[in-house]
């Protein structure tokens, strides 16, 4: 059916390249592509597959080292190499675009309603002021409440999805024939992502534009696009109707990728297993503001009277949009903030341990951080990332036996140990992720919080993380507190879910039962918004 | 807004306190008196000197009565020209300089973000390379040289201009001041703008201004150019501090009846009085010049707007 439509942007031989210190990259190596009337076409693929870099380039917003080349026709008009004043007439009139980071992407120096009105004035004419009715219905067709107050908001007064639906306010200012929507979602948190898709989907059905949808995230591609085109490496290995690319994939990277997708599930640990880490009615809170002259002083209660059990073996999921205080909690358990209530560490009470107290049993007690790139120090080897551990724990230990303890966790996380002469830069976001890993288990400890392990990273490479940690924990009897927002990944690594919301738990239980049947409206709106697909 | 800026106002009284204090302590502490001269005075016509003008009195009791005068916008007499007060000096001087010193101020901001701004857009060109050396030789060769070069050549060789005096307070006579005053201040606001323009070109929001079609002007007027001008804000401050007291020399060399000579003389004959009263003129200067800076801020950045 999409094949009788007609084509409105035609996309062939297109090279993007850029000139780097280290000679010439080729981020997209000649591609082809075309997007027809109306449809929705997803363009698929990991981290550094040229997406992105396919559509600034044919949009003339790549990098001052950036070069375009090749062919990309807009209804018969070469956009390629196009004069900057007649690109200037597609841009944000014909072709319009919505980015991944709606705060970074709105100038935070003028209010929504000036933003949205700027391509207006600029490609129909008229004045700001006559520009202001049009701005108050898009603002009301995008779903902001109160149209008329928001218009002289200013984007950091705005939430992120509202940020966003001010972003597609601006793309659908000009009754656009394509929209390119760059990973519209990612900064999001689920919920908010699936009013926003729908949003998009609703629109699309509406005004009848195309929309191309860059995206890592295969859940959105089988849900919102008709066709599929799968990158990787800057080539287009596989195109097709999204029916036909999820049933039958006829390319290898693309079987993979879909078998990338996290599966698996956790046994729990018998009932009899001894409780290894309790926190009882944990609270933290934060001051906010406040000072000589900044007003009154304020607290927010980050988290507010949570409980948990962890059990030896156990894996507790903890799940929770930004803001649920889910990373706080990892933390107050770990008692690396301050914070009031009951804990207990196997059998001591851990409740009024100070700082010097708590060291030793520091060991036993590891961190993993999401950021692998910011959680390794960029001037120390890999070597001396793992074993700094060491020196505090274990200072009987002599040069040789930690070297040879180094070289046993790098073999145990699946990393060559030749690695530990080299520098974090050197690896890829997955391999750093394995490097602090290896760091966490290098002490042998008992408890591992796990704050967002995988959310930096590709699905692809998620998928050997997680197998990872679980061969970890079966090999040595870890448990693990897995704090995430990615549903998909909290079902396939834990075997007892806590839900969290503004600090408290919203919900908990078994896996199975939080995900086949959950509850409460809250887990209900997660569970429908992650799995939508 | 206004609650805001009394706040500030009065935050700056104890500011201020703190700066008298220390400098009258500081001066005092310096070896010398406003009455040690070459050839010393008989120590009876010295000792009456130190009664006439209180300093054979305790220190403390000196500076209370100092204070407390002060308050009262009484400055005390300078103790070398003998027969003004400091305020009548400072008030002579001042509409002098502040005239002298706001016009640099302009030429600094106006020159240095233009210059800055058009380095930044052609940025690594001949273009650029030329405005970053020449701005590199505006901070390096001080005042005192540049003044007479420009004298040498346009009022001596070229003689398009008057070599100094402040004559009939035309512009003609306060090009040359003006220019030499400005030019350290004028290279720092571009190396300024230049930076935070080219970093400004580089954000996510003027991706999404040119992803939109909007012409090349807007984008980097409406939306870079503000947004670099945050930075280039809050050096106005210390820029205006530096323009008084870079007046000194400047005045001196193109002889302009300023306050800036006062600075260096003061403090050389241990004028203490006068000494303070520049003081002050500086601390009350920078303190203006900061709320200023603040307001300016507030206007510019909706996300630091004081209510």
């Amino acid at each position: 059916m999409t094949d009788s439509r007609e084509t409105i942007l035609a996309v062939r031989k297109l090279k993007v390249s850029f000139s780097t210190p280290d000679g010439t990259v080729e981020a997209v190596k000649g591609i082809d592509l075309d997007v027809k009337a109306g449809e929705t076409l997803a363009v698929v693929g990991e981290s550094g597959s040229g997406k992105s870099q396919t559509m600034m380039g044919i949009m003339g917003l790549l990098a001052g080292n950036g070069t375009v080349t090749g062919s990309a026709k807009y209804r018969g008009q070469e956009l390629v190499g196009l004069p900057l004043k007649a690109l200037n007439n597609v841009r944000g009139e014909k072709i319009t675009m919505i980015f991944q980071e709606p705060m970074t992407s709105l100038d935070p120096l003028y209010t929504i309603g000036r933003q949205i009105a700027e391509p207006i004035v600029h490609h129909r004419g008229g004045t700001f002021k006559q520009a202001r009715t049009r701005v108050l219905e898009l603002l009301e067709l995008v779903g902001i409440p109160e149209p008329k107050r928001r218009i002289d908001s200013y984007p950091h007064e705005l939430s992120g999805g509202q940020r966003q639906r001010v972003m597609i306010a601006m793309a659908l200012a000009n009754d656009p024939d394509i929209l390119i929507a760059d990973e519209p979602t990612t900064a999001l948190d689920v919920t908010i992502q699936a009013q926003i898709l729908d949003l998009l989907n609703s629109l699309q059905a509406k005004f009848g534009m195309a929309v191309v949808l860059i995206t890592h995230d295969l859940g959105i591609v089988r849900h919102f696009a008709s066709r599929v085109a799968v990158m990787r490496r800057g080539e287009v290995v596989e195109t097709g109707a999204t029916t036909d690319i999820f049933e039958r994939p006829q390319a290898d990277y693309t079987k993979m990728l879909l078998a990338a997708e996290p599966r698996g599930r956790k046994e729990p640990p018998a009932a009899t297993a001894p409780i290894v880490l309790e926190g009882a009615n944990v609270a933290v809170d934060y001051a906010t503001g406040g000072g000589l002259f900044g007003g009154s002083a304020g607290v927010f209660r980050a988290v507010d009277g949570v409980s948990i059990r962890l059990r030896e073996g156990q894996t507790i999921g903890v799940v929770g949009e930004s803001g649920s205080g889910k990373s706080t909690l990892g933390r107050a358990l770990l008692r690396l903030i301050p914070s009031s209530g009951r804990y207990r560490f196997g059998a001591t009470n851990i409740s009024d341990f100070s700082r010097s107290a708590m060291r030793p049993l520091r060991r036993q007690l590891q961190l993993v951080f999401q950021d692998p790139y910011g959680s390794l120090s960029p001037r120390q080897t890999v070597g001396e990332i793992i074993t700094e551990g060491l020196y505090v724990h274990e200072p009987q230990l002599s040069r040789a036996e930690r070297d040879k303890r180094a070289i046993e966790a790098l073999k145990e996380v699946g990393l060559d140990p030749a690695a530990r002469n080299r520098y974090p830069h050197e690896f890829s976001g997955g391999q750093r992720q394995r490097i602090a890993i290896a760091r966490a288990i290098i002490l042998k400890p008992k408890v591992v919080i796990l704050d967002e392990p995988t959310s930096a990273l590709d699905r692809s490479v998620q998928g050997q993380v997680i197998d990872l940690l679980r061969a970890l924990q079966k090999a040595y009897g870890l448990s693990y507190i897995f704090i995430s927002h990615d549903l998909s990944v909290i079902k396939a690594m834990s075997d007892y879910v806590v839900v969290m919301k503004n600090g408290r738990i919203v919900e908990e239980g078994d896996t199975d039962a939080i995900f086949e049947a959950p509850r409460e409206s809250y887990t209900q709106t997660l569970m429908s918004a992650a799995f939508t697909a | 807004m206004i609650s805001f800026v009394l706040r500030r106002l009065a935050s700056a009284v104890p500011t201020l306190f703190i700066v008298v204090t220390i400098s009258f302590f500081l001066m005092r502490f310096a070896p010398g008196g406003p009455f040690n001269l070459e050839r010393p005075l008989p120590p009876q016509t010295m000792a009456n000197l130190m009664a006439t003008y209180h300093l054979d009195q305790p220190l403390w009791n000196q500076y209370l009565t100092y204070i407390s005068n002060a308050v009262t916008g009484d400055f005390g007499p300078s103790y070398i020209y003998k027969d003004n007060t400091v305020a009548e000096l400072i008030g002579k001087g001042l509409p002098y300089s502040i005239q002298l010193g706001s016009y640099a101020l302009l030429l600094a901001l106006i020159g240095g973000v233009l210059a800055g701004t058009l380095a930044a857009l052609r940025q690594n060109s001949v273009l650029d390379f030329l405005i970053m050396s020449v701005s590199t030789v505006g901070v390096t060769v001080p005042n005192f040289v540049v003044g007479p070069v420009l004298t040498l050549v346009f009022a001596v060789v070229l003689a398009w201009l008057p070599a100094g005096s402040w004559g009939d307070g035309s512009l003609r006579f306060l090009i040359l001041p003006m220019v030499a005053l400005a030019l350290p201040q004028l290279a720092v606001f571009a190396r300024l703008t230049r930076g935070s323009m080219i970093e400004a070109m580089h954000t996510d929001h003027i991706r999404t201004a040119r992803a939109y079609g909007l012409p090349p002007r807007v984008v980097v007027v409406t939306h870079a150019m503000r947004a670099a001008m945050l930075p280039v804000v809050s050096y106005l401050a210390p820029a205006a501090a530096a323009l008084l007291t870079g007046s000194a020399v400047v005045e001196t060399i193109f002889t302009i009846p300023g306050v800036g000579r006062y600075f260096v003389l003061g403090a050389i004959n241990r004028d203490y009085t006068l000494v303070m009263g520049t003081v002050v003129l500086i601390a009350i200067f920078v303190i203006v010049f900061n709320l200023v800076v603040d307001i300016l801020y507030g206007l510019l950045d909706p996300r630091v707007r004081h209510d």
